[in-house]
């Protein structure tokens, strides 16, 4: 059960975010803007990929599932390989450059000094962009603010992984920003 | 030196905020109702909470630039530096003991906050939305800290900068600054 009384039983983020509707709002603007927003060289799978790595590696079951469930609905894969991804990305068959900006979000889950210019090096050698390397770390930094807002309230998370896949397509059409929480 | 290309007047965060602005203006907004909006935390307390959690993850940016926002509102900076050394023994209510250790679990992981140290909270008088805020405050400073750092952003030495920035602060909450940021430009002399 949540610490405080939310006042609605909505699950993990979006129960906080009914009770409180202002920062709720600027939340999912943010969210649109670094995960769902076409005008970025990263895909939306890619940045989906990263907020739910970063979620794993924080052990928060809302968005860790929520998020790898939109990677996988961009990506067209099933869940073993999101699952593959966020235990040992590097023996996947993802692309090189993002391995080399999953590396950089691990980092960043664990505090921004771990980011190491060796790190920012590789990613540029595999030709990420600044912008590239900005939204990576941002992103990181975001789901690192996220999680703990999820689990710090400790809101409530379906069990049943196959309800996060159910809700993937209809996040990936309608977005973040401005949406009904109860739907 | 920072790992991406940002303006050299604006170090650690306000460059990084000039450099997305897009991705900037919520979260200017977010921490302007946070930490500026109507809430029973005094603007000063909820510094304290942002100083707290920047001090423990080490970002020296953030943990200046909020020691001197609290400082500049508080009068003193006697409180700012007794929260950094000891939540416990600091010089501030047992309410906000409570709430400044709740921060500091957040700040941990999301899952480090306990049953117990809710209780006591509410046993001191915290409100539901008190309780609310500080935890989605301490995970902001999350956000912050980590950006701050991860793209190596500069940190200037000396207390001055920090100053000029808690004065800004106190004069115009987290809003982006209608007319922008050249004026803060070296070269430049121009009216406070």
């Amino acid at each position: 059960m949540a610490f405080i009384n939310l006042q609605n039983d909505l699950p993990g983020i979006r129960g906080p975010m009914q009770y409180s509707p202002e920062t709720g709002e600027a939340l999912n603007e943010l969210a649109e803007i670094l995960l769902h927003d076409d005008n970025n060289t990263l895909s939306r799978g890619e940045r989906e990929m990263i907020g739910a790595y970063v979620s794993s590696q924080n052990d928060c079951f809302y968005c860790q599932n929520v998020h790898g469930a939109l990677a996988q609905y961009y990506f067209e894969c099933d869940m073993q390989l999101i699952d593959d991804i966020k235990k040992d990305y590097e023996s996947t068959s993802i692309s090189p450059k993002l391995k080399a900006l999953l590396s950089i979000a691990g980092s960043v889950q664990k505090g921004g000094r771990h980011v190491t210019p060796a790190q920012i090096e590789h990613a540029k050698n595999l030709g990420a962009t600044d912008k590239e390397i900005h939204d990576t770390v941002l992103i990181a930094a975001a789901f690192c603010m996220f999680n703990r807002y999820v689990d710090g309230l400790n809101t409530w998370a379906p069990q049943d992984r196959n309800v996060y896949v159910e809700r993937a397509a209809m996040r990936a059409k309608e977005g973040y920003a401005n949406i009904d929480l109860n739907k | 030196m920072p790992y991406i290309p940002l303006e050299e007047h604006l170090p650690g965060i306000t460059g990084l905020l000039e450099y997305d602005k897009i991705a900037a203006a919520p979260i200017r907004e977010l921490t302007q109702i946070l930490l500026r909006g109507e809430s029973t935390l005094t603007e000063c307390e909820r510094e304290l909470i942002a100083t707290v959690v920047s001090n423990g993850n080490q970002c020296k940016f953030c943990t200046a630039a909020h020691t001197a926002a609290a400082d500049i509102l508080l009068g003193e900076n006697e409180t700012s530096q007794k929260v950094k050394e000891n939540i416990i023994t600091a010089p501030v209510s047992n309410k906000m003991k409570a709430l400044l250790t709740i921060a500091s679990m957040v700040r941990e992981n999301g899952k480090a906050v306990t049953q117990e140290a809710i209780n006591k909270a509410k046993a001191e008088g915290a409100t539901d939305i008190e309780i609310h805020d500080t935890v989605l405050i301490a995970a902001l400073f999350c956000l912050y800290n980590r950006y701050v750092d991860g793209l190596a952003t500069v940190t200037p030495a000396g207390s001055e900068f920090y100053k000029g920035l808690a004065e800004r602060l106190k004069n115009h909450g987290y809003n982006r600054l209608p007319q922008g940021y050249d004026h803060l430009k070296k070269n430049k002399t121009v009216a406070p």
